[in-house]
C-alpha cells in the first residue's frame, strides 16, 4: 500500500497506476530509453559488416580453426595485401570509374540540354515528347534488355566501356528533374540576359545553368552511385574478364567461394569493394540520402 | 520583320533534346518494341524465326519452373515489402528529430543503401555459413540447432529476403523521415491544448497525414522487390530445387544461359505488366498529391 503511494508520487503520469509493463512502455517512449533503444538497433544494424571487417583482419590459417578467433589478437592486413596482388582488381576498379564517370557526365550534359528546352523553348511536338519521355520511367531494365543485348552484339559494342555506359544513360528521370528545376528558375533572368543580346546557347550555358547546380549534384550523385552499383547489364555485356566493372569482378571471383577457406581473403574483398563508396558516403552524405530518396519517388 | 519570318516554324530548341532523344529511342523505344516482336516469334541465339503467336506465353504457362519462379517472387515480396514498411516506419518516427545523435543513427541505418548488391551479397553469405558464420555462433552459443540457411529449401528465400531487408531499409526509413516532418507543427499543439496523449495525436494526427506516404513507399518497395535477381543469385543461384527463384532470374538463365530467346522475352513482357500495373498505381498516388508534371 505504501510502495505503491511511494510509486504513484514518483510516477510523472498519476492518472495511472503504474505497471511494470507500463514502466517499460514509458521508458521506451521517453527519450533516454527510445535512444539507447536505436543505439542497440544501429548496433545490431552494423554487426554484419563489423564482423566482416573482423574476418578480413584475420589470416585465413587461423579462421579455418574458427571464427571466435575474431575476438582476439593478431590482426593481419595480409588479406588486402593479397587483393593488391590480383592484378585485375586494379583493372576493375579503373573500369568501373570510367564506366560511372561517363555516365554520370552523359546523363547530366544530356539532360541539362533536353531540361533547358522542355522548359524555355517552343518546337513541335514538344508536349507529346515530354509526355513519351514521361512513359519510358515505368519501364523496367527487364522488360528492355533482352533486345537490348542483341542490337549491342549487332553494333559490336558489347565489351566496351561505351557499351556499358549507354543503357544508364537513356534514364528518364535526368529530364524530368531538369526539366522541374529550369521551370523552376524564374523567367526574368533570361530576359534580362536576353536584352544584354546574348545567344540562346550563352543564356544555357552563362546564366542558367550555373542556377542548376544543386539538381546536377543530386542527378550526378544518383547516376554515379546507380551505375557504379550496377550489377545486370554489366554481368551480360561485359563477358571479357579485362573488361568486368568491380561489381561483377568481385562477384565472379567468389564463385569459387568455399566454406572457411580463404574466409579471411572473402571478407577483405567485400570491404575493399565497398570502400570507395563508403567514403564518398562519409563526405557527401546529406546529398546522398537527398538524391537517393529523391529519385526512388520519381522512378 | 516579314510574316514569313514570324511564321516559320522555330526547330531550334528540337536540337537541345536531339542528343536523349536518340539514346531514349535507341535505348528503351526500340527494345522495348523489339522485345514485344521477340515475344512473339520463334526465336534462339541465331535471331528471329518464325511469328508464332502466343505460344512462347502458352509455353510459360505450363512451365513449371517458370511457375514457381512467380510463386517465389510474390512470396519474396511479401516477405520483404511490410517488414520494410514497418521498420522504415519505426525508425523514422524515432529519429524524426534533427538533432546531431539522431543524425548519426540515421547515417548508419541509410548506410547499407550505398553498397553494390555484390557486397551485401558477400557479407550475408559469409553470416549464413553453415558452420562458422555468425549466425552458426549465435545459435551454437544459445544451444540451438543450427540451420543451414542458404541451402534449406524452407530458409533460402527467408535468407535471401533477411539480406535484403537489411540492405533496403534505409530508403523507407528516409522517405518517411521526410513526410513526417511536413506535418505542421501546431496541429500537434492544438491535440495536446485539447488533452490528447501521445498516442492518439499518433493515431489520429501522425498516420492520416502518413496515409499516403506509406502507400507511396508500399509501392516502391513492391516494384523493387519484384526484380529480386543479383541477391539471389549469388547468395543461392537460384537453389536449392529453385526455391529461391525469381521471375528475373528465369529470363537471366532463358535470355543468357539457355539461349530460349522467345520465352525469356515473352516472360520479360509479363514482368513488365506486373510493374507497369504497380508504376500505375505510383502514378495515381503522386498525382494526387497535387503535383503537376
Amino acid at each position: 500500500m505504501t510502495l505503491s503511494k511511494v510509486d504513484s508520487q514518483l510516477s510523472a503520469s498519476p492518472m495511472a497506476p503504474e505497471t511494470t509493463f507500463g514502466r517499460i512502455v514509458r521508458f521506451v517512449t521517453g527519450n533516454v530509453g527510445l535512444m539507447t533503444l536505436m543505439i542497440l538497433l544501429s548496433l545490431l544494424m552494423l554487426a554484419p559488416a563489423l564482423w566482416t571487417i573482423g574476418l578480413s583482419l584475420k589470416s585465413n590459417e587461423e579462421l579455418m580453426m574458427g571464427t571466435d578467433a575474431v575476438f582476439s589478437f593478431p590482426y593481419t592486413l595480409k588479406n588486402y595485401l593479397d587483393i593488391f596482388e590480383n592484378s585485375h582488381v586494379f583493372g576493375w576498379l579503373v573500369n568501373s570509374l570510367i564506366v560511372s564517370g561517363g555516365m554520370t557526365f552523359g546523363v547530366l550534359a544530356m539532360s541539362s540540354l533536353a531540361g533547358y528546352a522542355f522548359a524555355r523553348l517552343e518546337f513541335p511536338f514538344r508536349r507529346t515528347l515530354f509526355v513519351i519521355i514521361l512513359m519510358g520511367l515505368a519501364v523496367p531494365e527487364q522488360a528492355v534488355i533482352i533486345a537490348r543485348h542483341q542490337i549491342f552484339s549487332e553494333l559490336g559494342l558489347h565489351n566496351t566501356h561505351l557499351g556499358l555506359m549507354l543503357p544508364g544513360m537513356s534514364m528518364p528521370f535526368g529530364v524530368f528533374l531538369m526539366t522541374q528545376f529550369f521551370k523552376a528558375v524564374p523567367k526574368e533572368i533570361d530576359e534580362a540576359a536576353m536584352l544584354d543580346h546574348a545567344s540562346r546557347l550563352q543564356i544555357f550555358w552563362k546564366v542558367l545553368l550555373p542556377l542548376t547546380l544543386p539538381a546536377q549534384a543530386t542527378l550526378g550523385i544518383l547516376t554515379f552511385l546507380q551505375s557504379w552499383n550496377d550489377y545486370f547489364w554489366p554481368l551480360i555485356s561485359a563477358t571479357d574478364q579485362d573488361m568486368f566493372t568491380l561489381t561483377v569482378g568481385i562477384a565472379s571471383s567468389q564463385q569459387n567461394f568455399a566454406q572457411s577457406e580463404g574466409l579471411g581473403f572473402l571478407a577483405s574483398q567485400a570491404i575493399f569493394s565497398a570502400l570507395p563508396i563508403i567514403i564518398v558516403y562519409v563526405i557527401f552524405q546529406k546529398h546522398i540520402v537527398t538524391a537517393v530518396a529523391g529519385g526512388a519517388v520519381k522512378q | 520583320m516579314s510574316t514569313a519570318q514570324i511564321k516559320r516554324t522555330d526547330w531550334s530548341g528540337f536540337l537541345f533534346i536531339l542528343p536523349y532523344l536518340v539514346i531514349f529511342i535507341t535505348m528503351i523505344v526500340i527494345p522495348l518494341f523489339w522485345g514485344i516482336n521477340l515475344s512473339f516469334q520463334k526465336a534462339d541465339l541465331f535471331g528471329p524465326g518464325e511469328f508464332v503467336g502466343f505460344e512462347n506465353y502458352a509455353r510459360l504457362f505450363n512451365n513449371k519452373i517458370f511457375l514457381q519462379t512467380v510463386g517465389n517472387t510474390f512470396y519474396f515480396v511479401l516477405l520483404t515489402v511490410p517488414v520494410l514498411v514497418v521498420i522504415g516506419l519505426g525508425l523514422a518516427l524515432a529519429l524524426n528529430k534533427e538533432a546531431p545523435l539522431q543524425n548519426v543513427l540515421r547515417g548508419i541505418f541509410f548506410s547499407s543503401t550505398i553498397l553494390s548488391v555484390t557486397v551485401v551479397t558477400l557479407i550475408w553469405r559469409i553470416i549464413f555459413i553453415p558452420n562458422d558464420g555468425l549466425m552458426a555462433n549465435i545459435f551454437t552459443q544459445f544451444g540451438w540447432e543450427p540451420i543451414a540457411f542458404l541451402s534449406d529449401p524452407d530458409w533460402s528465400l527467408i535468407s535471401v529476403a533477411i539480406a535484403t531487408i537489411w540492405w533496403c531499409l534505409g530508403l523507407p526509413m528516409m522517405l518517411f523521415v521526410a513526410a513526417l516532418q511536413q506535418i505542421p507543427k501546431d496541429l500537434y499543439e492544438a491535440a495536446s491544448i485539447d488533452g490528447a496523449n501521445k498516442m492518439q495525436s499518433f493515431l489520429f494526427i501522425t498516420l492520416p497525414s502518413l496515409y499516403k506516404t506509406i502507400v507511396l513507399v508500399t509501392i516502391i518497395q513492391i516494384v523493387m522487390q519484384f526484380q529480386l535477381f543479383g541477391q539471389a543469385l549469388l547468395m543461392t543461384q537460384g537453389g536449392p530445387n529453385n526455391t529461391s527463384r525469381s521471375i528475373v532470374m528465369f529470363i537471366y538463365d532463358a535470355g543468357f544461359r539457355r539461349w530460349d530467346i522467345g520465352s525469356a522475352a515473352a516472360a520479360s513482357q509479363i514482368l513488365f505488366l506486373l510493374i507497369l500495373i504497380a508504376a500505375m498505381a505510383q502514378f495515381i498516388v503522386t498525382r494526387k498529391k497535387g503535383e503537376q508534371i
